[in-house]
C-alpha cells in the first residue's frame, strides 16, 4: 500500500487508514535509526529541499536527518524573509527550485495556505512543515506515533490540548488526527485563545483546566507565544501560568498514567513546570526522537509516488 | 445627431415599464413611448436607428463605488480602462473612491481625474473626495474645495475614520455642501490582521478573521452620529446580517441613512475562500449564508437602497501572493448586472426593482442628475439582452485587471449596447 497523494499539506486530507499506514511505515524506520549505520538507500538519487521561511531548528533538523538517513540529497534553503519582500512570489521561488529537479519540497512558512498554494503550483511533492496557524501534519503524526507506542489504542483515548489553540497549527493537526482515529479531544484554554467555532471541528472546549484535565490519558501542552501578551490575549505570564500551566499538583488530576507532551520548545515554568517536563510522565524527548522516523516514513511514502 | 432606439422593452424605474421607443436628439432624451419612432419628425430624417426588439432598455447604470486607481496605480487600472470596463458592464456614471496616489483629498487630483475621464470619453466619472487629509483620519480635507472641483461625496473608504469626533465634525461640515458622507464600516482594531470572515472557515484555514462585529460596531456608531448631526450618511457595502438589522431599525426611526450592497456579498459566502483563493479576498470579506440571506432581504425590503460594485482592480502578481499578503478586492463592473439579474431569477427583486437599485436609487442617494430616461435627461442608455448566457472569462473583460472570483461562471443577461449622451460608447462584440 502507498499513499495516494502527491503532497502532505494537512491531516484533513488523510484517512484513518492512511494515517495508520504512515505510523506502521515509521516502525521500520525507527529500527533504522537505532542501528549503528543509520542509513537505508530508499531515496538514493532523490533530492529533498528544505524550504524554510520561518526560523526552525528542530523541525528542519528532523527533516534533514530523515532525508539523509534515506540517502536522499538534501539542501536547506532558508530565505531570510518572505518572497514578497523581494518582489518575487512564493510560487516563482518554488518553481526555480523545482527547475533544479527537486523531488520533494519541505515547506515551512509563516502564512497559512502557503503549502497548499505551492502544492498546486509545482510538480514536486510538497510536505507542509507548518504553515501559519493552519496545519503541521508531521508534528501530529509524530505525536500519534509516540502515543501509539505508549497507549496502543486511540479509541476512547482522552486527550487534552492546552493553550493557545487559536494560533496553533499543532493543535489543529492533532485535533484532526486524533478525532479521525477515535480519540476524544478536549481543548483547554481561555476564550481568547479559542478560534471561532472550534467546537464544530470535533473537540470539546474547556476554560477551566482543573476540570478539563480530570481523568485524561494525555496532556498536550502548547507553547505560549510570549509576544502575544500585548494583544490582550492574556493579562500576564504569571496569571496564565497559574490558570493554564501544568504543575505537578495539577497533573495529579489526570489519570495516574497520563502522558505529558509538548511540541517544543518548552517555556519552562510557564506552560509546563520544570519538574513535570523532566518527570516520568513526560514523553517530550520521545516526540523528538520519533519525529525522524515519522518524517522518514512520510518522505518514503511520497517519494514512492513520484 | 438623432438616435432612435426602437422596439425594446423600456424600464425607467417608477416611470415606464413596457414596450416603447426612445428618441434622442443632441445627446438628450426627447421622447419615450410607444410609437415615438413612427412620428413624422423621425421619419426620413437621417436618424440612426437601433432596432432592439426583444431587448431591455434601461437608463445607463450608476455605480456609487469603484476604484479607478489613477493616479498612482496605473498598472492596476486607469481612468480609461476603468471607464471602458464600466460601459461594457452597462455603467454610464461611476463614482471613484479617493484612495489613489496621491489621495484625492484636494481639487488638483479631482480635476486630474475629471480630465482623464473627459479624454477617455467612455463613462461619466464622479469623483469621491477624501474626508480627511491623506485619509489619515486626523484633519479634515478641504471638503468645500473638493465639492467645487466636482466631488459628489466624501469618504476615507478603506481607511475609515476611527476617531468618532473627527467623523462627527466631518458629517457636520459636509452638511454645508450638501455632500453625502460614505463610510466603509470597519473597526480597524477589531479587524486588525484579519484577511477573511471570522468563523468556521477561518479557523479551518488558520487565517486571521475579521468578525462581523468589526463592521457592526462602526455601523452603529455612524448611525448614532447621523442621528446627532442629521447628515447624509451612506454606508458602503453592507456585508453582515447585523449591519442590515441596524440600518433597518435606524431607517424605521427616521434616521437619514442610505446603504449599498455589492453583488459578491449577495452571491458568495466565505466558502469561496477555501483553497486560499485570493480572488475571493475582499474587504468587507465574504460572510456566511445567513449574512447573504440578510443582505438579500435588505435589498428586497428597501433597507439597502443601492447595488454598487466596489470594483477594485489588482494586478495578477499581487493576487498570486500568499493569502494573508494579497490585497483585498475584486473587479466588478462587468459582472454586476448579470449577478443582480440573478436576484430577479430567484424572485428576490422584480426586474424593475433590480434596475432601480442600479439607476434611480444610486442617482437619488448622491443627488446625481442621472439614472433616468425622462425627456430632457442626457441620453445615457443601456441595452441588455436578458436571455443571453455567457461565460465570465477574465481575459476578455475590459478592465486592466483580472481579479474576479466569478471566472468560469455561466451568467445570464448581457449588455449589448451602451450610450452616453446619445453616443454609442460600447457595442458587444
Amino acid at each position: 500500500m502507498t499513499l495516494k497523494h502527491k503532497d502532505l499539506v494537512g491531516i484533513t486530507a488523510l484517512t484513518a487508514d492512511e494515517i495508520n499506514l504512515i505510523l506502521e511505515t515509521a516502525d521500520s524506520f525507527k529500527e533504522v535509526s537505532g542501528r549503528d549505520i543509520k542509513k537505508v538507500p530508499a531515496l538514493r538519487g532523490k533530492t529533498v529541499v528544505n524550504f524554510f521561511f520561518e526560523p526552525s531548528t528542530r523541525t528542519r533538523t528532523s527533516f534533514e536527518l530523515a532525508a539523509k538517513r534515506l540517502s536522499a540529497d538534501v539542501i536547506n534553503f532558508s530565505p531570510s524573509s518572505s518572497s514578497v519582500v523581494k518582489g518575487e512570489t512564493l510560487l516563482d521561488t518554488a518553481r526555480n527550485i523545482e527547475a533544479m529537479q527537486a523531488d520533494i519540497i519541505v515547506l515551512r512558512h509563516q502564512d497559512a495556505g502557503a503549502a497548499e498554494t505551492l502544492a498546486r503550483g509545482v510538480k514536486s511533492s510538497v510536505i507542509n512543515a507548518g504553515d501559519g496557524w493552519h496545519e503541521h501534519p508531521t508534528q501530529a503524526l509524530l505525536d500519534l506515533y509516540t502515543l501509539r507506542e505508549k497507549k496502543r489504542d486511540f479509541k476512547g483515548l482522552r486527550v487534552a490540548i492546552v493553550g493557545d489553540v487559536a494560533h496553533s497549527r499543532v493543535a489543529r493537526s492533532n485535533l484532526y488526527a486524533l478525532t479521525k482515529l477515535g480519540a476524544e479531544v478536549r481543548l483547554i484554554g481561555p476564550p481568547t485563545m479559542m478560534p471561532a467555532a472550534i467546537e464544530r471541528l470535533g473537540g470539546e472546549v474547556w476554560y477551566d483546566m482543573d476540570a478539563g484535565i480530570r481523568d485524561v490519558d494525555v496532556i498536550m501542552m502548547l507553547r505560549l507565544q510570549l509576544e502575544r501578551k500585548g494583544r490582550a490575549q492574556f493579562p500576564s505570564i504569571r496569571e496564565y501560568s497559574q490558570c493554564y500551566g501544568l504543575t505537578a499538583e495539577r497533573l495529579k488530576l489526570a489519570k495516574s498514567d497520563a502522558l505529558v507532551m509538548h511540541p517544543g520548545p518548552v517555556n519552562r515554568g510557564v506552560e509546563v513546570a520544570s519538574e513535570v517536563a523532566d518527570s516520568f510522565s513526560s514523553v517530550i524527548l520521545d516526540q523528538a526522537s520519533n519525529g525522524v522516523a515519522v518524517r522518514m516514513a512520510v518522505l518514503y511514502l511520497l517519494a514512492g509516488n513520484s | 445627431m438623432r438616435v432612435v432606439i426602437r422596439g425594446g422593452t423600456v424600464i425607467d424605474p417608477g416611470r415606464i415599464n413596457g414596450l416603447a421607443d426612445i428618441l434622442i436628439e443632441e445627446g438628450r432624451i426627447v421622447a419615450v413611448g410607444p410609437g415615438v419612432s413612427k412620428s413624422a419628425a423621425v421619419k426620413g430624417n437621417g436618424a440612426m436607428v437601433l432596432d432592439v426588439a426583444g431587448k431591455l432598455v434601461v437608463p445607463g447604470l450608476v455605480d456609487l463605488h469603484c476604484h479607478l486607481r489613477e493616479p498612482g496605480y496605473e498598472y492596476k487600472e486607469t481612468v480609461k480602462t476603468g471607464t471602458a470596463s464600466a460601459v461594457a458592464g452597462g455603467f454610464t456614471s461611476i463614482c471613484c473612491m479617493p484612495n489613489t496616489n496621491p489621495i484625492n483629498d484636494n481639487q488638483t487630483v479631482t480635476q486630474f481625474i475629471l480630465e482623464r475621464a473627459q479624454a477617455a470619453a467612455h463613462a461619466r466619472v464622479f469623483p469621491i473626495g477624501a474626508i480627511t487629509k491623506g485619509t489619515e483620519g486626523k484633519e479634515l480635507a478641504e471638503i468645500g474645495d473638493l465639492r467645487h472641483a466636482g466631488c459628489v461625496a466624501i469618504s476615507d473608504d478603506g481607511r475609515p475614520v476611527m476617531n468618532s469626533l473627527v467623523m462627527r465634525r466631518a458629517m457636520e461640515y459636509a452638511l454645508a455642501f450638501d455632500l453625502p458622507v460614505v463610510d466603509h464600516c470597519e473597526d480597524l482594531e477589531l479587524a486588525e490582521g484579519g484577511c477573511m470572515n471570522e468563523g468556521i472557515v477561518s479557523t479551518q484555514l488558520g487565517l486571521a478573521g475579521i468578525p462581523a462585529a468589526a463592521e457592526e460596531v462602526m455601523v452603529a456608531r455612524d448611525l448614532a452620529l447621523a442621528e446627532l448631526t442629521r447628515s447624509r450618511l451612506h454606508l458602503a457595502h453592507l456585508s453582515t446580517a447585523g449591519s442590515v438589522r441596524l440600518v433597518r431599525e435606524a431607517k424605521a426611526r427616521g434616521v437619514r441613512v442610505t446603504a449599498e450592497a455589492c453583488p459578491h456579498h449577495f452571491t458568495l459566502t466565505e466558502e469561496a475562500v477555501r483553497g486560499y483563493n485570493t480572488q475571493a479576498k475582499m474587504n468587507p470579506p465574504l460572510r456566511t449564508w445567513q449574512d447573504v440571506e440578510a443582505v438579500r432581504e435588505g435589498l428586497r425590503d428597501g433597507t439597502i437602497d443601492v447595488i454598487a460594485t466596489d470594483h477594485a482592480p489588482h494586478a495578477v502578481q499581487e493576487k498570486q501572493l500568499e493569502f494573508a499578503m494579497a490585497p483585498f478586492g475584486i473587479i466588478g463592473l462587468e459582472t454586476a448586472l448579470p449577478l443582480t439579474l440573478g436576484l430577479v431569477e430567484e424572485g428576490i427583486l422584480s426586474l424593475e426593482g433590480a434596475i432601480a437599485k442600479l439607476t434611480t436609487e444610486p442617482a437619488r442617494v448622491f443627488k446625481l442628475d442621472k439614472g433616468s430616461l425622462a425627456p430632457g435627461a442626457e441620453a445615457d442608455v443601456t441595452i441588455v439582452d436578458l436571455q443571453q448566457n455567457w461565460n465570465v472569462e477574465p481575459e476578455k473583460l475590459r478592465s486592466l485587471s483580472r481579479n474576479t472570483p466569478f471566472a468560469g461562471w455561466k451568467v445570464k443577461g448581457r449588455v449589448v449596447t451602451t450610450l452616453v449622451g446619445g453616443r454609442i460608447v460600447y457595442q458587444a462584440p
